[in-house]
């Protein structure tokens, strides 16, 4: 099995690679990069004026497997991804059960491998339930191939189960990912403490209960030489902590979302819920705060915190319907749109923090295109003008605030593997 | 105001941010005609006929409901209550589908009660009779912002230049959300003070009012008093030490009214805290229009029947 993508604009950021070259794909591996390349039988792909990049990795997604099916399951879910130009997916444990054992990390990779169109990353549990109270079996659970561990969808309330947490995955050398939001004072909070959630009367979740707790288990992890990823960072004042935390050495990561680089609570909106999401969308100020850190690299990695629930859950009262939305189909072109086509962050480095910055966060073996790499690839074309519909997603989830948008930018072509999983939107 | 091309047909009644003071105006001078049909001897006017309202209430309610009825029927509307606990609400029944149910009986209006910010605005976006907004959690209450306003018209005879103190728990005030937009529109001067917990952090930002944290300085020569209720059952405790304290600090007694002008007037949406946030010599005082708001209220709602049901006096 080989092809070949014909003339495309090859950006390789684990090498600072960005020229016009031709990729050859062997057997499932990158064979060569360079000028004019030929292979005997290779089926060839002309992608002139389009991106040849590493297959996009997101972190942090909900697939929902098992217990909410309704909501999403693997298949749907790899389905998004690919659809997405994503090669490599991480999905989060807060699950039904909680995946908090090594037998339902091992059962979980079992139905990745029998229907997903990408690779699935599992992410376990750093307590029983995701309780905040009793480690789960996390030496195990690494045992079993699970790529990091997290609590997400809530904060450890009690900073001595995090650090003991810490401790003791310090042995096994993997990284905590934390949802950073102190319980109390976001409690019953709908969006952003702000302007706008005081003239419509909503409850709101302020930034310092993210600020908060990122100070807190930075110090933590400080305090006990560990590794900390900040999942899911909202709040300017937080990328601040980031950012002076890495410059005195902590070994401190962290994401953002397409939503909170591009999207302020000014976009809620009383009759759709399909801006509530935790952390909530905050400020302009904020929203510059992301984009800054993301170019300076104290942000290391974008993330979607893909979020798919049923329509009629998300189909009533703002207040009471669930937190999220997905965002596997939509990030290249909400990123492309609103941070590329407006020259606030340079290709490159986009594509870095969607690949290798992850990548190296997790120190995954995956995120380049460099020879003899898995041929784990995307195909964008940057110019490719469509319009979100949520009636073609793949995932599962309809309600996105970003349905409707007109947006400029698409992933044309997946691979995996050296198999093509997704061309011209269609996913294989 | 004489002829003007305002018309609230077919409006839905949602809140008072989007309303001009054209059509505040245009409501205002339709109530006026509507408190003469009140005081006739035989309170019905056909102009209604033949025309169906759904009140459908999720809170509980004595005054808003009651009056909302009346204000149909005076009209001549066949008026239906349905309130949640004894409705399909309580099989679960979301409110999409209970929507979806009442607009398939030829509902021309629903009058709703939610205790979820935003409910009334999703209901207006899901069916299309004329929603008309009795208070959704604590984002709006547009008829009591109204009737507020018809109120202290009907004894100041103007409302531009007024300066209106807001006492109290505006943190859970659907009315303090539908009076700032409202008396700003119509050039009322707007002050707010309350405990710093009971205000919303960023509420400052709005432009157009003044946010006070002592009760004393938003009184000082206010032409109108307002005092909100203190939501105890909206809140989960913390907020003030005691009700006590509160009546001491940040009630309005006799006293504190005295810092007001002579012919300040007292508003309470109701129903009341006799003794925390109001005095009962307040509320029961000379300078008191809290009892003639609830006859305002029946007023302000037939004009909103009647100018979103028929147009008014267009036709």
């Amino acid at each position: 099995m080989k092809l070949i993508l014909k003339g495309g604009r090859v950006i390789n950021p684990a090498e600072q690679f960005d020229a016009v070259a031709d990729v050859l794909i062997e057997d499932g591996k990158i064979k060569a990069i360079g000028q004019g390349l030929t292979a005997d039988g290779a089926k060839v792909y002309d992608v002139a004026g389009k991106l040849v990049t590493p297959g996009l990795i997101d972190m942090h997604v909900h697939f929902r497997e098992p217990g909410q099916e309704a909501k999403e399951d693997f298949e749907s879910g790899s389905k998004a991804a690919a659809a997405g130009g994503y090669t490599t997916v991480a999905t989060m444990p807060n699950t039904k059960p909680v995946v908090d054992t090594a037998a339902l990390v091992r059962s979980l990779e079992k139905r990745a491998e029998e229907v997903a169109r990408v690779h699935i990353k599992i992410i376990g549990a750093v307590t029983k339930g995701q309780k905040g109270q009793e480690l789960a079996e996390l030496g195990d659970m690494v045992e079993a191939g699970a790529v990091a561990f997290s609590d997400d969808g809530h904060f450890d309330p009690t900073a001595k189960v995090l650090l003991n947490a810490y401790d003791y995955l310090h042995t096994f050398d993997k990284v905590i990912i934390n949802h950073e939001e102190e319980p109390s004072l976001v409690e019953e909070g709908v969006m952003n403490e702000g302007h706008r959630s005081a003239m419509l009367g909503m409850k709101g979740r302020p930034t310092v209960a993210e600020d908060i707790a990122v100070a807190r288990d930075i110090l933590l992890a400080e305090y006990a030489g560990a590794r900390v990823h900040v999942a899911h960072i909202s709040s300017g004042r937080s990328v601040d902590l980031v950012r002076q935390a890495k410059k005195r050495g902590v070994r401190v990561t962290t994401e953002v979302t397409p939503h909170h680089l591009t999207m302020t609570d000014e976009c809620v909106n009383l009759y759709d819920s399909s801006t509530k999401t935790n952390p909530p969308l905050r400020t302009q100020s904020d929203v510059d705060a992301m984009v800054e850190g993301l170019k300076d690299g104290t942000i290391d990695a974008i993330v979607t915190d893909h979020s798919p629930h049923a329509q009629e859950e998300k189909d009533r009262e703002y207040i009471y319907a669930p937190s999220g939305f997905p965002g596997l189909e939509t990030a290249v072109g909400v990123l492309f749109t609103e941070l590329c086509h407006t020259g606030k962050i340079d290709i490159p480095t986009l594509i870095e923090r969607m690949t290798w910055g992850p990548a190296k966060a997790f120190q995954l073996d995956a995120g380049t295109i460099s020879v003899g790499a898995n041929a784990d690839v995307a195909v964008i074309d940057p110019e490719l003008d469509w319009t979100v519909d949520a009636k073609k997603f793949y995932t599962r989830g309809s309600h996105s605030p970003f349905v409707g948008r007109q947006l400029k930018g698409k992933a044309v072509m997946t691979i995996v593997d050296g198999k093509v999983v997704m061309q011209d939107g269609k996913v294989l | 105001m004489g002829k003007t091309n305002v018309s609230l047909r077919g409006k839905n009644i949602l809140g008072l941010a989007d309303f001009t003071a054209e059509e505040i105006r245009l409501v205002l001078e339709t109530a006026k005609e509507m408190k003469n049909i009140i005081h006739r001897d035989i309170k019905k006017v056909p102009a209604l006929r033949g025309k169906s309202i759904v009140t459908l209430f999720y809170e509980p309610s004595t005054r808003t409901r009651t009056s909302f009825e009346l204000a149909g029927k005076y009209l001549g509307a066949d008026v239906v209550n349905i309130t949640a606990a004894s409705s399909s609400i309580v099989k679960g029944e979301s409110l999409r589908d209970t929507l979806y149910t009442i607009e398939a009986m030829g509902v021309d209006a629903i009058v709703m009660r939610h205790k979820a910010e935003g409910a009334a605005e999703y209901a207006s976006r899901v069916v299309s009779p004329v929603i008309l907004n009795a208070g959704d959690g604590a984002h709006a209450h547009p008829s009591q912002g109204l009737l507020n306003l018809f109120t202290i018209e009907q004894h100041k005879g103007h409302l531009a230049g007024l300066k209106v103190a807001i006492l109290g728990d505006v943190l859970h005030s659907r009315v303090a959300r539908s009076d700032i937009y409202a008396m700003r529109t119509m050039g009322m001067e707007v002050h707010i003070a309350g405990p710093k917990t009971l205000l919303p952090r960023f509420l400052y930002e709005e432009p157009g009012i003044v946010v006070h944290e002592r009760i004393e300085d938003a009184i000082k020569d206010a032409d109108v008093i307002e005092v909100l209720r203190i939501q105890l059952e909206r809140m989960k405790g913390g907020l003030f030490p005691t009700t006590r304290e509160y009546a001491r600090i940040f009630g309005l007694n006799n006293e504190r009214l005295a810092l007001a002008k002579d012919d300040v007037l007292v508003l309470h949406p109701g129903p009341m805290n006799k003794g925390w946030e109001i005095s009962p010599f307040v509320a029961y005082g000379d300078n008191s229009a809290i009892q003639e708001e609830v006859q305002n209220g029946v007023a302000i709602r037939m004009a909103l029947f009647t100018l979103t049901l028929t147009g008014g006096k267009q036709e």
